[in-house]
């Protein structure tokens, strides 16, 4: 018996892998991304690829599982937004080869603009939802979740969070089973059509499905109950499980792995077993309400945060409320830890995007901003973003700014991954509607900041091979946009003639930014530099770069040699010229 | 509290450093040794140049893959601010090793905050078990200064109850053919360096 220490996403793919999935697709998004990167490796046997957006990749699975082809949809939590809309009526056509869709939640919000609770998703749509609690559960879940969805023929979730999807533990290795089915499509129109006089027929039958799942997940093993001091039970979704039997090691527990049709059968069985019942689920209290909606008594969020992330230490906070103790006051910080210098991520040293931001600072403009790396411009020195909401919203923001009649010029900051994503359709409007607005596409051939997967535009696919490149420019000008300029970000001279140009124009400019990511085509942009300390007169101009490689902690800047990838911006902003080439470059 | 029996490390850094493969070599090391081990990091946004933390604990039963604050048994930094900013979660009893390296983050060249003067009165008041680790220098002179990780790997492996034969065969199956030999030996200067400390 093999086994292997994987993480949550790469024991999720692995699952996939043995359960004999064929098509694969999804949008990165931590923590979701490694599932379909690490699939990938069985390109010769599964189909897998990098969809523009959520919504696509759920829609190309849910043809493909009419075929009878089992397949797998990843993404994170918000991405399910987007793909909510082929989820709801999925439910309803159903499938024919198993789907599940692994979507990964960011309790803590470690990389995301928002902490939704995933598992509303499997009531909301009707379809099950399984919660594993490390990569052994992570990995067997997707085999369930196939099987499930074969039988009853519905679509399952897969809900992951961070701390399952990037914590390592072991796996057991297994073979790959392939379906036996044979793959073509079956014309059925009343099955697939939800015209209204069929569709009415699909709610009836969503109904009798649930029924039938309520009753198979009372007798799932994914549920189990350990039997210890019935003086306290506890149920316990998912990862808080691992946290409950640290914080509560002699306590009874309802373990869910299946959350959703809800277990009433054991919920009830276990109720009756323990004297005082504690409802333990991250996020959202929902097995708790349903739960008292049961008629049954128990605790649940007065002592469990709905906020945030759980932990040992946290339940140990939740253990103290419940025996009626104080809370323990926070440990003192000792005088050595205060005041450290804040480290929060940064654009990198040679990053293109650098001289855009740079760029806007010496306009006064309104910059509506997106999800990406380019995020990370809000912060001083560069201070250069004032909004972020969703995938594409830096687009449609702007232009509704611009509608508003705000009175400062708005410019609308987009990344290729996420123009391809959802900002197309934002652009089309600025273009329809006729507004005025100012948008960057800040292109740098890859997805960044999920760690360079490619996109329409990369010219590559997962599966390695060479694709058409998408331009963003000739999608600008089919939109109706009439200006439409490509610029490179590291000249700072026309980056700053071409924003002028387009803020002062009364009609919406396209402008492309365009430079590979350094750190995806892993090379140097020019010569390292260093800074003349004779020459420099310590004025700081070029610390308001916000560059990581120059390092100030006295009067005068350095550069750091190991991170100086020469993208020169700082010799364009020194007024003393005291920027010059490393002497010593072999050095490096 | 049922964490007895269970090993805690910390290891913190600046996104880059190569904090995911030092943790994924502990971890190896530990499953060959037939342990349970559970181990966590943060990938993403944190490792563009910020401040990175992974987590690895092993024992015969695992549960959380999450040290609690005051538990890890090693912290290890491979830069000195951030073995300051992650001192909560060590024991009381807990060894701290320390990579003498200094990042200086943007937050001070823009101005707006200090790096401490005092970086190691500090680490030496705030550890009382301490291993300051050349790890830069030793890593640049086996030619290899992206091996600095591998050599705070060595120095920690001294404190943790793990057979040296398992910690090189994490070094074969986490480490590229390549790059095998430099970090065998970036690893046994590390391991050397602590156990010639007598800490």
């Amino acid at each position: 018996m093999e086994k292997r220490l994987l993480s949550g996403n790469e024991a999720i793919a692995r699952g996939a892998f043995e359960a004999g999935v064929t098509v694969a697709a999804g949008y990165p998004g931590t923590p979701s991304t490694e599932i379909l990167e690490t699939l990938s490796c069985h390109r010769d046997e599964i189909f897998c690829e990098w969809a523009p957006n959520e919504k696509v990749a759920l829609e190309v699975a849910a043809g493909a599982c009419l075929t009878g082809a089992r397949c797998l949809v990843t993404m994170k939590h918000v991405g399910l937004n987007v793909a909510a809309d082929p989820l709801m009526t999925l439910a309803y056509t159903g499938v024919v080869g198993g789907l599940v869709a692994c979507v990964a939640d960011d309790p803590g919000m470690h990389s995301s603009q928002n902490e939704q609770d995933t598992r509303h998703f499997g009531r909301f749509a009707k379809v099950p939802l399984l919660e594993p609690a490390d990569s052994q559960e992570a990995a067997d879940c997707v085999k369930i979740g196939i099987e499930l969805s074969e039988r009853f023929r519905t679509p399952v979730i897969l809900r992951s969070t961070t701390r399952v999807s990037h914590s390592r533990s072991p796996v057991v290795i297994g073979e790959r089973q392939p379906s036996s089915r044979t793959i073509g499509f079956e014309k059925d129109p009343p099955r697939y059509v939800p015209v209204p006089i069929w569709g009415r027929q699909m709610r009836l039958r969503l109904e009798e499905r649930l029924r039938a799942l309520a009753e198979e997940v009372d007798r799932s093993p994914l549920n189990r109950i350990e039997w210890r001091d019935r003086s306290l039970g506890i149920v316990a979704a998912g990862i808080a499980y691992q946290y409950v039997r640290e914080a509560f090691p002699e306590a009874s527990v309802l373990k869910i792995g299946w959350s959703f049709p809800f277990p009433d059968g054991k919920i009830r069985q276990f109720a009756i077993g323990v004297e005082r019942l504690l409802i333990v689920e991250e996020l959202d209290g929902i097995l708790e309400e349903h739960i008292r909606a049961l008629g049954i008594a128990c605790i649940g969020k007065e002592v469990v945060p709905s906020v945030g992330e759980l932990s040992t230490g946290v339940l140990l906070d939740s253990r103290r409320k419940l025996e009626g103790k104080e809370d323990k006051a926070p440990a003192a910080v000792p005088a050595e830890c205060r005041d450290l210098p804040s480290r929060p991520p940064v654009l990198c040293a040679g990053c293109p995007h650098r001289g855009i931001f740079y760029g806007l600072g010496r306009f006064d403009v309104v910059v509506t901003g997106d999800i990406g790396c380019y995020s990370l411009a809000t912060f001083a020195p560069l201070s250069r973003i004032d909004t972020i909401l969703c995938m594409g919203g830096g687009i449609s923001m702007a232009h509704g700014m611009d509608r508003a009649g705000n009175p400062r010029k708005v410019v609308g900051i987009v990344g290729d991954s996420t123009f391809f994503h959802s900002g197309i359709t934002g652009l089309l409007d600025i273009a329809y509607n006729q507004g005025s607005s100012t948008i960057i596409v800040l292109d740098n051939r890859t997805t960044a900041m999920t760690g360079h997967q490619c996109h329409p535009g990369s010219g590559k696919t997962l599966m390695g091979k060479e694709a058409p490149c998408a331009s963003i420019e000739e999608i600008g000008r089919a939109c109706g946009i009439r200006n439409v300029v490509t610029i490179d970000p590291y000249r700072l001279d026309l980056v700053h003639k071409t924003l002028k140009e387009a803020i002062e124009a009364d009609e919406p400019w396209l402008i492309v930014a365009q430079a590979d990511c350094p750190l995806a085509v892993r090379r140097k942009v020019g010569p390292v530099l260093e800074v003349n300390q004779e020459r420099c007169i310590g004025c700081r101009m070029c610390l308001k770069l916000g560059c990581p490689a120059i390092e100030c902690s006295g009067e005068k800047p350095q550069v750091n040699p190991l991170l100086c990838i020469g993208c020169g911006l700082c010799r364009q902003v020194c007024p003393q010229g005291a920027y010059q080439e490393r002497e010593n470059e072999t050095d490096v | 509290m049922s964490d007895q029996g269970v090993v805690s490390v910390v290891l913190a850094g600046v996104g880059g450093q190569g904090i995911l493969l030092a943790s994924e070599i502990i971890a190896e090391a530990a499953l060959l040794s037939g342990l349970e081990v559970k181990t966590n990091e943060v990938h993403g946004m944190a490792q563009r140049g910020g401040s990175v933390v992974a987590q690895i604990r092993f024992g015969r039963e695992v549960f959380s893959p999450l040290v609690r604050e005051g538990t890890a048994q090693v912290l290890a930094a491979l830069e000195k601010v951030e073995a300051l900013r992650y001192h909560r979660y060590l024991a009381a009893d807990g060894m701290a090793v320390v990579s003498t390296q200094e990042i200086i983050p943007v937050s001070v060249s823009s101005g707006q905050a200090v790096y401490p003067g005092d970086v190691d009165e500090r680490l030496r008041k705030l550890f009382p078990r301490l291993l300051p680790v050349d790890a830069l220098t030793i890593a640049a002179e086996l030619s290899s200064p992206r091996s600095t990780n591998v050599v705070i790997v060595g120095a920690l492996s001294h404190y943790l109850p793990l057979d040296l034969q398992d910690w090189e065969g994490a070094l074969r199956r986490r480490i590229k053919p390549g790059l095998l030999e430099v970090n065998r030996r970036a690893f046994q200067a590390g391991r050397a360096l602590a156990a010639e400390s007598g800490r």
